[in-house]
């Protein structure tokens, strides 16, 4: 267990390292949530109508929430490259713990998704998001987000681990989070939706987790989600984190 | 470097295999990529595994170093069985190989460090290791940029050094030299013998039948899955048979009329390949003149002739009944050291 933890901050020290040295990688965790932020609020902003919040708050909570599932590419890219580039097998080959490397690559992750974060609410505040509940639930919010973006890393691990090229995680990748994100209340009302998509739209963990943020940071209703939020994550993570671990064990690397 | 000479205090005992691997089988789907393999390396010794692509050799450390179980068979691996004692085995070897396994985002001595506290070793301690290997690996000076820009030799000199962070006894190499430029490749090869002479045991897979003469102690051809030929280089030079006629025509085209020219003086059916035809006789004495009349006769053109100790490749070809893999000159050029 203590090799577990030591091995799990090496790897996610050398995943973290990389960061400053990568202008692509930090324009990816920072620029570009920013443009999509301001994108949605000034174009699609002023033609929907979300009633009894201004767009820019409603917004924030959602966008961030698909920010964060998209955080774990980052994963699913490095131990594709990690698996073709032989680093895998190195890894491999060493008496270091089993799940060590995907442990490591998904804390580095929480890491990258606390940047980006941090980086979305200053933006939001900037352009007029403002807080609307306590301290302690804005910070709840806070490790909601992280949690579920820490079991979506998970997804991604393995996603990164099952295919052949980083260029079809991404195709994939996207192909599977874009409508789960696009398909909740995260962007527009549900109720704005045709029926068959609202259906869709209300049992999406996504719908869940992007109503629990509402609820923790603008002081909307919040039902179950809170819970229905923690237990998605955990349910994401019982699921796909032992998948994932599974696969590594079997991981061929090289060709 | 004088590392040829066998350094017998750094050797164990005779038959003191460090490697055993006895009838092992690995399937992937229908395909048998390992089919009964059985081999044999003695401590301090070099083993090379030597086969064209796709023969096996790459599974065969795959499932030496743990990283493939294997379907049936045993290995034993620095006296540890290499399935139910994978986490120990793991302790005592180290692999490197022709993906040159670094990571390019970290700099030499950041990737060499991570190694070090991967095998648990403390931060201060892992730090001085890796500034150890990179000094003996002539990296000292590159050891601060990142991976990423550095040359193919460099690459390959940087994994053999992560291999060997722990100081591991065995060692695996697989493939280590494809692709480098010859000097990068002779380099190498010098490091590796002196890690031999230092008493590690290698075992080392390659196409390059000039890599097997040099390196290796002992040599087991591999061909689809199953080794058809072990020993040491002189003893598989031998089972071809002696020295043979090695014809360079004029012409490739008349590889053909050389085979009828010849017929009478071969001992065998000559074989032919780019205008080199290669022919074992049944009497040394007068060959040359013999062959030279014969083909002048026959109207084909010589530029050369010769008598040949038979070569590596001449044992691939005669256990195989296929010529050994042609070295390519794809990223020769990689290395600019």
């Amino acid at each position: 267990m203590r090799r577990l933890v030591s091995d799990t901050l090496v790897i996610a020290e050398r995943n973290l390292v990389r960061l400053p040295r990568s202008p692509d990688l930090l324009l990816a965790f920072t620029v570009q949530p920013i443009m999509f932020v301001l994108l949605f609020v000034y174009v699609f902003g002023g033609a929907i109508s979300t009633p009894g919040y201004d767009y820019v708050d409603f917004l924030i909570p959602g966008i961030i929430v698909q920010n964060i599932a998209f955080g774990g590419f980052v994963t699913a890219l490095g131990l594709n490259e990690d698996l073709h580039k032989g680093l895998i097998d190195r890894f491999r080959s060493l008496p270091m713990a089993r799940p060590a490397v995907l442990a490591g690559r998904t804390l580095a992750d929480v890491v990258t998704n606390t940047l980006s974060v941090c980086v979305l609410v200053v933006t939001g505040l900037i352009i007029g998001f403002s807080f609307g509940t306590s301290a302690g639930e804005i910070v709840a919010g806070f490790g909601i987000l992280l949690l579920f973006g820490y079991a979506f890393s998970w997804v991604f691990a393995l996603l990164g681990l099952l295919v052949n090229s980083p260029e079809s995680a991404n195709s994939l990748g996207f192909i599977a989070v874009f409508p789960l994100t696009f398909i909740s209340s995260a962007f527009v009302p549900v109720a704005s939706m045709p029926a068959a998509l609202q259906w869709f739209a209300n049992i999406n963990p996504f719908t869940v987790v992007v109503d629990a943020m509402r609820a923790l940071w603008l002081g909307a209703p919040a039902g179950n989600n809170v819970w229905g939020a923690v237990a998605w994550s955990l349910g994401i993570l019982a699921v796909f984190a032992p998948l994932a671990v599974a696969r590594y064990r079997r991981a061929a690397g090289g060709r | 470097m004088a590392v040829n000479s066998p350094d017998t205090t750094a050797r164990g005992g005779a038959g003191d295999a460090t490697i055993r691997v006895r009838g092992v089988v690995k399937r992937f789907g229908a395909v048998r990529a390992l089919d009964g393999v059985d081999l044999e390396a003695e401590t301090g010794s070099v083993l090379g595994l030597l086969g064209p692509n796709g023969a096996g050799k790459t599974t065969a450390v795959r499932v030496m170093t743990t990283l493939l179980k294997p379907d049936a068979g045993e290995i034993r691996v620095a006296g540890l069985d290499a399935v139910r004692q994978a986490a120990e085995l793991r302790e005592r070897i180290g692999l490197a190989g022709q993906y040159a396994a670094v990571d390019e985002n970290l700099t030499g001595a950041e990737n060499l460090t991570m190694v070090g506290r991967l095998y648990g070793m403390p931060r201060a301690a892992a730090k001085a290791r890796a500034a150890e290997l990179l000094e003996r690996f002539d990296l000292t000076e590159a050891g601060g940029r990142p991976a990423r820009g550095y040359s193919g030799g460099m690459r390959r000199r940087l994994d053999l050094a992560a291999a060997l962070v722990a100081r591991p006894p065995v060692l695996f190499l697989d493939e280590p030299t494809s692709g480098l430029d010859p000097r990068s490749r002779l380099a190498l090869w010098e490091t590796i013998e002196q890690l031999v002479a230092e008493g590690t045991t290698v075992l080392l897979t390659t196409q390059y039948l000039d890599e097997a003469d040099r390196l290796a102690d002992r040599i087991a051809v591999i061909d689809r899955g199953a080794v058809i030929a072990d020993g040491t280089s002189d003893e598989l030079k031998d089972r071809v048979g002696g020295e043979r006629l090695e014809i360079h025509l004029s012409d490739p085209a008349q590889a053909g009329a050389v085979g009828d020219a010849l017929a009478p003086m071969a001992a065998e059916a000559p074989f032919s390949e780019d205008g080199v035809v290669k022919l074992a006789v049944k009497q040394r004495a007068g060959a040359i003149v013999e062959a030279v009349r014969r083909l002048d006769d026959a109207g084909v053109g010589v530029d050369d002739v010769g008598l040949k100790r038979p070569t590596l490749d001449d044992v691939f070809l005669a256990l195989t009944g296929h010529a050994a893999e042609k070295r390519t000159g794809d990223d020769a050029n990689e290395d600019g050291r």
